[in-house]
């Protein structure tokens, strides 16, 4: 128990994320987990390990190199009634079920007439930060965002890397969930959640009234330390993680904008079309008029990630950009 | 088998230039099958390629717990005789297309010790830039058409290469490198029937390591024989010891022989095994220490030299010097990398177009 009462417990993202998977498949027989090396080698980021030992390889299935089969085949088990959660090992990987999600998953349930919901969550890794070169460190969840009849969630805290999953799973509808590689290891403890953790509204991890921090997943750890920075220099940050990116929480946008009538907005994906290119837009049109400053934006350089570690730490938002953004939004 | 060079069944344009012999490629392919008389000079230059990709690996090992090298990185230790018996009957006017799990194939191909360190490094002066890394390992020059880290990636790739060599009546080979986890993807499948549709010279040379990562072979496919299956889309395909480098290249021959005659793709299941885990975040859960052990007992360094002893060639003295060259060669390549610049900041956005790439220095 902690001192105000509630349990507490400490634990990792990746720890958290696994007891939310455990949970489901404890809770409801239709759920079961497949994808590359879920099973015996206990998933590419350890996330699965022990449960194949807990639940069996019928529901713990390994299956072959064959993203486009597996990632279709758990929307056609959506179909007929079960609740997949499907493992795709990363997000660079999710290129080979790129149809499957698009022309499939997320367009069934129209096509159709409403007949036929697709209750899948595919779960998969994103980021970049670990020197894992161009086709090892995709931040394309922004694209998955842009396509309508799927939600795509960005799990950013351990609260939400343990609670998410269970709503996503109840959606009717297909979810994406990205797991930022870096956040694995964050560790910390776990608080009951006091209210359902719902899929809809972004988060404010820090009150502030100066300036907007709108950012999300990986990026949030910098995001919350260049806050700390301005605070130092006595600009008072508010950080928002947006946890969904979509549907957006333009409500939660535009009020944080209203607040501090500025705002930076950091995303780890390139630049030209990404998220946050979206996330400016709705600011222009829902607050443009509470702007006093206009809007940064601080992203990965349009380049593939490289190798060499200077060239990608140059590559990837830092924590000195956004303190460099928000100083020129707020001087 | 015949020592001659085959017929060409197609009208050429251009003639494929033989491989000079320079000093760069002095590790790189052959044109000919070894005569009699230089079998044991050959079996020794083949034990130098086998055991300059092992070294190499160990330094990397050791250089990679130093945090020299970071990002991921595959060993191929164990698995040395695919590469070295392969490259012996390709030339440098050939093509290779590889994986992540590459350096043997890039030492293989002739590549120095000084470039692919120097690439592990990040440095500018590796043989991508410094972008690559591990995974990512170029050198037009040679061919090598480097390291695809999305499995499967680099077969549709290879059927290209080969098609522009068959419109244009090169002869020339491409070999495409992949495992038999890479077999269970569609990009494999739509490869093998697009190259023997179209009769591409392509070798697929298909490391059946028994594992994808964690997962066994015998979890990963339904039917295992892997040859029998490519050999469905009709093309000639058979399976190799791969712990054998004289197997690996006697076979090799005889498939790019047939590939050279215009009879299509051929496909080859080189059985092996790797040695170490995955990749160095791999725990190695997966597998008992007894089975890596047996496959130990048929260490390709180790089966060679038992091979050269039967014969009565000078093992040890051979091993002796070749030993104390790659050491050279290896410490030398460290402290080139070492030394070598760094690709300056401002050069991030270098190489994104060929607009913003300029003259490769
Ligand atoms: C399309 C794709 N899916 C998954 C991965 C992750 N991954 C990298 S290597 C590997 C195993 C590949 O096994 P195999 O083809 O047998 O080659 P090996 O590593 O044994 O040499 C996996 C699953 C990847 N890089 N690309
Ligand atoms: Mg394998």
């Amino acid at each position: 128990m902690g001192a105000d009462g509630t349990e507490k417990s400490k634990t990792t993202y990746r720890e958290a994320m696994r007891e939310a998977i455990r949970e489901a498949l404890r809770s409801d027989d239709r759920v079961f987990l497949m994808g590359e090396d879920v099973g015996r080698y206990g998933g590419c980021f350890g996330v699965s390990l022990g449960l194949l030992e807990e639940f069996g390889p019928e529901r713990i299935r390994d299956t072959p190199l064959s993203e486009s089969t597996f990632v279709g085949a758990g929307i056609g088990a959506a179909l007929a009634g079960m609740r997949p959660i499907v493992e795709i090992m990363t997000v660079n990987f999710s290129l080979l079920a790129l149809d499957q999600i698009l022309n499939n998953a997320a367009t069934l349930l129209h096509m159709s007439g409403g007949q036929l919901p697709v209750p899948i969550v595919i779960r998969m890794t994103t980021g970049a930060g670990r020197q894992l070169a161009a086709q090892h460190s995709h931040s394309l969840e922004g694209w998955y965002a842009h396509i309508p009849g799927i939600r795509v969630l960005a799990p950013a805290t351990i609260e939400d890397a343990r609670h998410m999953l269970a709503p996503a799973l109840a959606d009717p509808d297909p979810v994406l969930i990205f797991e930022h590689g870096s956040l694995y290891n964050l560790s910390g403890e776990l608080r009951p959640p006091t209210r359902p953790v719902d899929l809809d509204h972004a988060a404010i991890r820090r009150p502030g009234t100066d300036i907007s921090l709108i950012t999300y997943g990986g990026s949030l750890p910098k995001a919350l330390a260049a806050a700390d920075e301005l605070a130092a220099e006595g600009v008072e940050a508010e950080v928002i993680d947006l946890r969904a990116l979509r549907p957006l929480d333009d409500a939660a946008i535009a009020a944080s904008v209203t607040r501090t009538h500025r705002a930076v907005v950091i995303d780890e994906a390139w630049r030209t079309g990404s998220l946050a290119a979206e996330v400016c837009a709705r600011i222009a049109e829902r607050s443009f008029y509470e702007l006093d400053a206009p809007v940064e934006r601080v992203c990965s350089a349009e380049v593939p990630i490289p190798y060499a570690r200077r060239l990608e730490e140059a590559a990837l938002p830092q924590t000195a950009d956004i303190v460099a953004a928000a100083h020129r939004a707020v001087d | 088998m015949s020592l001659a060079r085959p017929a060409r069944t197609r009208k050429a344009t251009a003639a494929p230039k033989p491989a000079k012999k320079t000093a760069r490629n002095r590790q790189g392919p052959r044109t000919a099958p070894p005569a009699d008389r230089s079998a044991a000079q050959h079996r020794a230059n083949l034990l130098e390629s086998l055991l300059r990709i092992r070294r190499f690996e160990e330094r990397c090992v050791e250089l990679y717990s130093a945090a020299k090298i970071r990002g991921f990185v595959h060993l191929y230790i164990g698995e040395e005789a695919v590469a070295v018996g392969i490259n012996q009957a390709l030339t440098s006017e050939d093509a290779v297309v590889s994986t992540y799990r590459e350096h043997g194939h890039a030492l293989a191909r002739g590549i120095a010790a000084e470039a692919v360190m120097a690439e592990m490094y990040g440095k500018a002066t590796g043989c991508s830039g410094g972008r690559g890394g591990s995974m990512h390992l170029f050198d037009a020059s040679r061919r090598f058409y480097g390291g695809s880290a999305i499995v499967a990636g680099g077969l549709p790739l290879a059927a290209g290469l080969a098609l522009a060599d068959r419109m244009r009546g090169q002869n020339r080979v491409t070999c495409c490198f992949f495992g038999d986890g890479a077999f269970a993807e569609g990009e494999f499948h739509e490869t093998a029937n697009l190259a023997a549709l179209w009769n591409l010279p392509l070798l697929l040379a298909c490391e059946n390591n028994l594992y994808a990562m964690g997962t066994a072979l015998t979890r990963e496919h339904a039917q295992t024989d892997l040859a029998m299956r490519a050999a469905s889309y009709g093309m000639p395909a058979w399976a190799v010891d791969g712990m054998d480098v004289e197997a690996v290249e006697q076979a090799s021959r005889r498939a790019v022989e047939g590939i050279r005659t215009g009879t299509g793709p051929h496909f080859l299941e080189l059985r092996t095994y790797r040695f170490r885990a995955h990749s160095m975040y791999d725990p190695d859960r997966y597998r008992g220490k007894a089975e890596i052990e047996q496959w130990k007992d048929r260490d390709p360094v180790n089966r060679l030299m038992e091979r050269m002893r039967e014969n009565g060639e000078p093992v040890d003295e051979e091993l002796a010097r070749i030993e104390q060259k790659i050491t050279e060669e290896i410490d030398h390549a460290v402290e080139a990398a070492e030394k070598a610049p760094e690709e300056p900041v401002e050069n991030l956005l270098r190489h994104v177009t060929s607009a913003s790439t300029g003259p490769v220095s």
